[in-house]
């Protein structure tokens, strides 16, 4: 008797949740994090876009994040707890959440799950990214006009596909203005250890370069061309405070118009994976033109780089693919030739080469 | 080059006050791990006071005072209550990397004017070792400094006697009537401070900012130079100094596009710093001679 009477309060409460779901409950979004907002970094742009999803829904939407998560498979408990919490549409965010995610998607089929910037899928698992490589292109315009030295010094972190299309792509916006200048790069082998980014940098100048570039996540290396006197370029977020007089601009990620269209498909029933028989034409992965990736006022140049980075950001804008053909590796093989154009999933399976104008071999 | 042997020396800076401050409460006979959060404890310290008070020089301060203060807490448990040093040492990293992300987030986004360089007259002049040696800012003089203080104080005072008496047999010096607690409670203290200084190193000078968990690991490398160093002074300045060239000649060797990989030169310092484990613990009587005999031991005086 008393089991059926607890039985039938739950019930009670199960109906009136119910209801109460079906008039004001907000929609649960969870999100997982890399490291902590506090980075000025990576986590950093996703927590600015968590903040605009807040804003845009107002109540309709209840946004929770966990910090700090290591990647690997110590990630899958985070994202069932989410899950478990009644997270509708968990967004997992670094590459090494790829396989956690795909696991837990599995177990939990009527959630939706948003992994960025990997490549696997399942029945109610997407895939984003952001063309963090058109930024990067503008970069090699305004960095070939700029230098002096013709020599450009490039910090990276990782070589995965990601880099390398950063490396290639500011390679051929930098030999698109100046075919006389070179980069030369050099592996950090971490995201974020500024100590080390801004002893690269130094490294970089005392070889020659006036301009940096980097594809890690700390102002560190805008710090150290700041007080030498040299420009660079900011990552992620607008990174001028630390280097008013040294930035040429900074590639900001916006996250927000990503997180808000998906939210609102899964609201009025229109999300899907994207899966279809091109794989790589499933992946939400949207640039300059749709504001996904949005570049920094144009400071600390002459007027006339200005024009050219404000052409080249137009011409992307406009649709341009930027790998296409004329251009060979940096061992004198052609790639491309005129009129051949990259398509995404050659940019994930096929560059494994510098381009022309890229000192040096990728490691491994 | 000289450019490249300047930055060699300053990002040794860091690794000299860690690694000197963490000998000497070695030497007293207290292995404190928790070299990396008193660091970080430094280092946001003396970023906040800097950038509240505007004054890099209040910063160092503040972050020398943190990284002791840091160093009390983990004294507190492993002297005071007698707690395993290393549990303990391992428990206080994580706490100040928790603590200093805490006190960092409304510090984090800011930038400051770090610490000016002090041209010495004359000397500064003079081509390439002016540059390299006479015109740095106040901290890479204060650090050596320390490391001459720490060698002196050891090798030639009486100080330097009880503490290593006491980091050597805590029962002798214990029946000699000195105070282990006492003495054990001011070397981690120094050690701390000195960690902190080393912290500070970082937001005040090379990286003029806060950010979570910049110090990114150089507090286990301060561990390993103090091994590497056999628990001298002076060769933890040396030490240091290796360990930052062979950092620097890694990405220099990247920039000039020599083919060893960059993984195998990161590994470099670690790599020496078993080498040198190994040819230490092959000679028993080197290893005796300069290994603190009750390093890490917890000290009753009852018995």
């Amino acid at each position: 008797m008393k089991k059926f009477f607890t039985t039938m309060v739950a019930g009670a409460f199960a109906a009136v949740s119910g209801i109460s779901a079906a008039v004001a409950d907000p929609v649960k979004v969870g999100f997982v994090y890399l490291t902590n907002p506090g980075d000025h970094g990576w986590t950093y742009a996703h927590e600015v876009a968590r903040l605009d999803v807040n804003k845009h829904f107002g109540d309709k939407v209840e946004t929770t994040y966990v910090e700090n998560v290591p990647e690997g498979p110590d990630a899958a408990r985070v994202i069932r707890e989410l899950a478990r919490q009644g997270n509708e549409i968990i967004f997992t965010t670094s590459f090494g959440y790829m396989d956690p995610t795909l696991k837990v998607s599995k177990e939990f089929p009527d959630l939706k799950f948003e992994h960025i910037t990997g490549y696997k899928r399942s029945g109610n698992m997407a895939t984003g990214n952001i063309r963090f490589y058109e930024g990067r292109y503008v970069q090699g315009v305004v960095a070939g006009m700029m230098t002096k030295s013709n020599k450009i010094g490039y910090l990276a972190s990782f070589p995965i596909p990601e880099v390398i299309q950063g490396i290639n792509a500011f390679a051929l916006g930098m030999r698109s203005v100046n075919p006389d200048a070179e980069m030369s790069i050099i592996w950090v082998n971490s995201w974020y250890d500024p100590v080390k980014e801004a002893d690269a940098a130094k490294v970089h100048i005392a070889e020659g370069a006036d301009i940096l570039a980097q594809h890690t996540d700390s102002p560190a290396m805008l710090q150290t061309a700041e007080k030498a006197g040299v420009h660079g370029f900011g990552q992620s977020s607008d990174m001028k405070a630390f280097a008013p007089k040294a930035q040429l601009f900074s590639s900001v990620n916006n996250w927000a118009p990503y997180y808000i269209s998906k939210i609102e498909q899964m609201m009025d029933g229109s999300w899907s994976t994207g899966d279809g028989p091109d794989h790589w034409a499933g992946n939400t992965w949207l640039g300059m033109a749709d504001d996904y990736l949005v570049l920094t006022e144009f400071e600390n140049m002459p007027a006339d780089v200005k024009a050219a980075a404000e052409a080249a950001e137009a011409k992307i804008r406009g649709g341009y693919n930027i790998f296409t053909g004329p251009f060979s590796d940096n061992q004198g093989n052609v790639i491309l030739k005129a009129g051949e154009a990259y398509h995404d999933g050659n940019l994930w399976n096929d560059m494994n080469y510098y381009v022309e104008g890229v000192n040096g071999k990728i490691p491994g | 080059m000289e450019q490249l042997i300047l930055t060699v020396i300053l990002t040794s800076v860091p690794l000299i006050f860690a690694a000197s401050g963490e000998l000497i409460a070695e030497r007293s006979g207290v292995l404190n791990l928790g070299v990396e959060g008193m660091m970080l404890m430094g280092a946001v310290s003396a970023f906040a006071i800097a950038m509240g008070t505007g004054s890099p020089i209040l910063g160092m301060f503040a972050g020398a005072f943190a990284g002791a203060l840091t160093a009390g807490i983990f004294a507190f448990f492993t002297l005071g209550l007698a707690t395993n040093q290393v549990a303990t040492g391992l428990a206080l990293t994580i706490f100040g990397t928790g603590l200093s992300g805490l006190i960092g987030a409304p510090l984090v986004g800011h930038a400051i004017d770090g610490l000016p360089q002090i041209h010495i007259p004359m000397l500064s002049d003079i081509p390439i070792l002016g540059m390299l040696l006479f015109q740095h800012d106040i901290m890479v003089y204060l650090a050596v400094i320390m490391v001459g203080l720490c060698a002196w104080v050891l090798n030639a005072t009486r100080v330097g006697l009880i503490i290593r008496a006491v980091g050597d047999n805590h029962d002798s010096a214990h029946a000699l009537g000195y105070s282990v607690l006492g003495v054990r409670l001011l070397a981690v203290m120094f050690g701390g401070m000195m960690a902190g200084l080393g912290g500070a190193y970082l937001p005040l000078v090379l990286t003029p900012h806060w950010a979570e968990g910049m110090t990114a690991g150089r507090g286990w490398i301060a561990l390993a130079l103090v091994v590497f160093a056999s628990w001298r002074p002076w060769r933890v300045l040396g030490g240091a100094l290796v360990f930052g060239g062979i950092t620097i000649m890694q990405l220099a060797g990247q920039a000039r596009g020599w083919t060893i990989p960059s993984q195998f030169l990161s590994m470099l310092p670690y790599l020496a710093t078993i080498i040198v484990l190994v040819l230490i613990s092959r000679n028993r009587e080197f290893a005796l001679a300069n290994s603190p005999a009750c390093l890490g031991r917890i000290f009753h005086a009852g018995k």
